[in-house]
């Protein structure tokens, strides 16, 4: 197939044409089931939570999520997550668990230069957008939200 | 039954990442943004916690979850301490998750050897 030559123009059309499709439907399978299979993983500690440990079903999602966390940076330390990220793609990026590894490895890439300026910096280099984006969008609906709360 | 909600509402949020990453090729990044702005914006209509109540870690667990806690809690601070209510109780219910995964994510990083 001949193809035109490329130029800043149509490079960006043509280039499409060389990437290989991703295959949708397969991606999606595995996205669904270890995504899922982290939430039955996540409502089996907030059960364990709520029946052996006393807490309200409301209080019981702070050791769930901390749980989680935990266990997705001891994974992501031993280089574990990555391998299961590479597999389920969003199924491991979405729930919380993607979040403890972006974080923890953000950090462990950059300890090379050291604790404070590599390690502690870099804490929040891909997770900082999810902090600010949430922040700034609740910040902005908590206002209209309340506003709207006094006059109706 | 909540154990099957969890996996089924848990896993299609997954797959709506998924096709935001295959189809319109944001990057994971762009996606986890997006979510926690579309939590906070369910829950400005107070729809994620019919969710919750629905499928239980299926919503709990997915980062929208985390936008939805956000502006959750401050609103609960908005009622009342009116306006800086908002500022004062924004992080109320996410603390938890963010303190653990600074704590953790750090120890972790200093313990181990970055691997590849």
């Amino acid at each position: 197939m001949a193809k035109e030559k490329l130029n800043e123009n149509n490079f960006e059309k043509q280039s499409k044409s060389y990437q290989p499709k991703p295959p949708y439907v397969l991606n999606c399978m595995k996205a669904f089931i270890v995504g899922g299979l982290i939430c039955v993983f996540g409502e089996a500690l907030s059960q364990m939570y709520i029946h052996w440990f006393g807490f309200s079903e409301e209080k019981a999602g702070d050791p769930t999520v901390t749980t989680l966390i935990l266990l997705s940076a001891l994974l992501t330390g031993f280089g574990i997550y990555d391998r299961i990220g590479q597999f389920a793609g969003a199924g491991s990026a979405v729930p919380v668990t993607g979040f403890a590894n972006s974080v923890t490895s953000a950090a462990l890439e950059h300890k090379s230069e050291g604790i404070v300026l590599g390690v502690a910096t870099n804490l929040f280099k891909l997770a900082g957008s999810v902090i600010v984006f949430g922040v700034v969008s609740a910040y902005v609906l908590g206002i209209i939200r309340y506003t709207w709360s006094l006059f109706f | 039954m909540t154990f099957l909600w969890a996996f089924l509402v848990g896993g299609a949020i997954c797959v709506i990442g998924q096709l935001l990453l295959d189809v319109a090729k944001l990057t994971p990044a762009h996606v986890m943004s997006s979510f926690v702005v579309a939590g906070a914006v369910l829950d400005a209509f107070d729809l994620y916690d019919n969710l919750i109540d629905f499928a239980g870690a299926g919503a709990t667990v997915p980062i929208t979850s985390f936008g939805h806690s956000l502006l959750h809690g401050a609103m609960e601070q908005a009622d009342e301490h009116g306006f800086m209510g908002v500022a004062i109780g924004i992080f109320e219910l996410t603390s938890a998750g963010i303190a653990s995964a600074i704590l953790f994510g750090f120890i972790v990083a200093v313990i181990f050897k970055p691997k590849g």
